[in-house]
């Protein structure tokens, strides 16, 4: 395990906050303002992979440049995809954060998700852990990288019709 | 259970004309056993492609269909599918879903099997009476057959040869794997996700264009001006469904893309435009403008029964679970050996439109999904109708028929087959 940062301006109580906001933001499907949290260079990744990090040269569940990312939101606010009109619901917990590194402005935190949804009266659940790189802005915190490892990332899963 | 003892108690003539198919037919737990032993216990079925098994000692776990087998490269090169099953006690001797080995080990008491499932090594064999004898407890084989890569296997070792199974399916499976560009095919990942549906509401929609303008809105208000155009299939009169026979079927949704090799001399459309860029540099103008063909993928969707399909430019594959589940698999494929960002822009097309979280794969989940709720309690009063296009359709040079784009013809193929096979 790595060693906790020292720095006392990253604290584990503003880095859970903001990813508990962002947890609130995705359960409500407020997109438009979740659009607002990244920083615009870096991806939204679900791996299919559970090893390895080179993302652009394997395939993905997902891997969203910002691009993608509005695309996927229009897609999913737009009303025309049978399955995200209704979407599922979903609720979510973040837990067990963990600050793993802090290299200037740029800190690498992972935490565990489940993620509970329901649709046609019946339930499924995902387990997660998630990689942020967020960065420290001016403006706060933003999200420069954000990746998903399903615990089953690499077997047989249902249709996401919400973001994890 | 024979066919008469279905709930229903009707046979394959009732429950599959030529314009409709009953509704027990994705509902009827007895008939999805019989459709087991009959089609999946039979038939040859897709596995795999050669790629998943490169190198001697090269293995890929697989299905065919209740029961999960091993693809296995041997010493020799030879390629084996073997069911996944100690011949002792019946537990499974491999787990790993993908890898390289030189034996399989039952963990259970230590039977080891070599790559071509013989059995190699008993512990304590001193428990055994002396007319014990390895050689009748291998693994259990299937008959293998391999066609441009892609593996099938069948448990019926009198089957017919594959090459007489895929018939007229062949040329389109050699004009599929033109998307190499040069480079043989090889699979670049996949895609996994089950839905509560029968498997046949799958086998189905691969030839179906008529949902795809319905369905797939989201996906075609992603695309550029140019991509939409090309998914315009549906406005343009130029697409077609062929029946193929032996149930498979062609789904022609662009024309100018059924043979990549064949440059109508078009503009390099704007969404290649980088990667065209990127190419120049290591490929003279020809080459490039045939890798971007090749990425583009081709423009039809080919239906093999019973499980597999070349769509546009993935594997689609298809694996019955119960009469209420089926687990897709969305293969990617590329370039083996070919220009990384080439192989790159092919994984973020699939990653776009296909599994679990692409922009289409997802709605058509749904869908499926609708039709098994729409058919619960599988009435024998309302049937599936698949006549769309029947009266309009013409004869292919093979004899068989042709209909437009969004007929339902290939699944009037599939469905004649399933009847066949049925009643043999
Ligand atoms: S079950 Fe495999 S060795 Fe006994
Ligand atoms: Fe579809």
């Amino acid at each position: 395990m790595k060693d906790f940062p020292a720095q006392t301006d990253v604290n584990l109580a503003a880095i859970t906050e903001f990813l508990w906001m962002e947890a609130d933001l995705l359960d409500a499907k407020e997109y438009d303002q979740w659009l607002q949290l990244w920083t615009g260079s870096g991806h939204y990744v679900i791996p299919v992979d559970k090893q390895g990090d080179d993302f652009a040269n394997t395939l993905n569940i997902a891997y969203d440049n910002a691009l993608m990312r509005d695309m996927r939101v229009k897609r999913l606010q737009g009303g025309f995809s049978i399955s995200a009109a209704p979407p599922a619901e979903s609720v979510r917990t973040v837990s067990r954060i963990v600050i793993d590194s802090v290299e200037g402005s740029l800190i690498t935190v992972r935490a565990a998700q489940h993620v509970t949804e329901d649709k046609f009266g019946r339930q499924r659940s995902f387990a997660m852990n998630v990689t942020w790189k967020l960065e420290q802005t001016e403006e706060g915190l933003k999200i420069h990288d954000k990746i998903i490892r399903l615990l089953n990332s690499d077997g047989m899963l249902t249709s996401i019709s919400y973001l994890f | 259970m024979s066919l008469d003892q279905t709930p229903g108690g009707i046979g394959t003539d009732d429950l599959v004309l030529n314009d409709r198919v009953k509704t027990p037919m994705y509902e009827d737990p007895a008939l999805f056993n019989e459709e087991m032993e009959k089609i999946f216990g039979k038939v040859w079925v897709w596995v795999g492609h050669t790629s998943e098994v490169p190198d001697k000692g090269s293995f890929k776990l697989s299905h065919v269909g209740l029961q999960p087998v091993i693809i296995s490269r041997d010493r020799k090169g030879e390629i084996h599918v073997l069911v996944n099953r100690c011949r002792h006690r019946a537990a499974t001797v491999c787990e790993i879903k993908k890898g390289k080995t030189s034996s399989f080990q039952c963990p259970y008491h230590g039977w080891g099997y070599a790559l071509n499932g013989e059995l190699r090594a008993i512990p304590y064999t001193k428990g055994y009476n002396t007319d014990f004898d390895k050689k009748e407890f291998g693994l259990k084989q299937l008959k293998v057959g391999i066609f441009e890569g892609m593996i099938f296997a069948s448990y019926n070792m009198d089957v017919e040869p594959l090459e007489d199974f895929l018939g007229n399916a062949k040329p389109w499976i050699k004009l599929f794997m033109k998307q190499g560009g040069g480079y043989p095919v090889k699979t670049l990942g996949e895609h996994q996700f089950k839905v509560p549906m029968n498997w046949k509401i799958q086998l189905e929609n691969t030839t179906d264009a008529y949902h795809f303008p319905i369905v797939h809105k989201s996906f075609l208000q992603s695309l550029d001006g140019e991509a939409t155009e090309t998914f315009s299939f549906m406005d343009d009169d130029d697409g077609y469904v062929e029946d193929l026979g032996n149930g498979h079927s062609v789904m022609v949704m662009m024309p100018e893309f059924i043979d990549l090799d064949n440059d109508d001399g078009a503009p390099i459309p704007e969404r290649f435009a980088e990667l065209a860029e990127d190419l120049r540099k290591d490929y003279d103008e020809a080459q490039v403008r045939r890798l971007v063909r090749a990425v583009g993928g081709c423009g039809f969707n080919l239906n093999l029964f019973p499980n597999a399909a070349c769509s546009l430019s993935f594997f689609r594959i298809l694996r019955p679970v119960s009469v209420h589940e089926t687990e897709i698999r969305h293969i990617a494929i590329g370039m083996d050996g070919g220009p990384a960002a080439a192989n790159q822009m092919r994984m973020r097309i699939h990653e776009h439109f296909q599994g679990p979280m692409g922009f289409g794969s997802p709605d058509d989940a749904e869908v499926w999904e609708r039709v098994q709720r729409g058919s619960a309690g599988g009435g024998e009063d309302i049937d599936v109708m698949v006549n769309r296009g029947l009266g309009l359709e013409k004869a292919s040079d093979n004899g068989l028929p042709v209909g437009d784009i969004s007929a339902e013809t290939g699944m009037r193929s599939a469905y004649k087959m399933w009847k066949k096979v049925m009643e043999q």
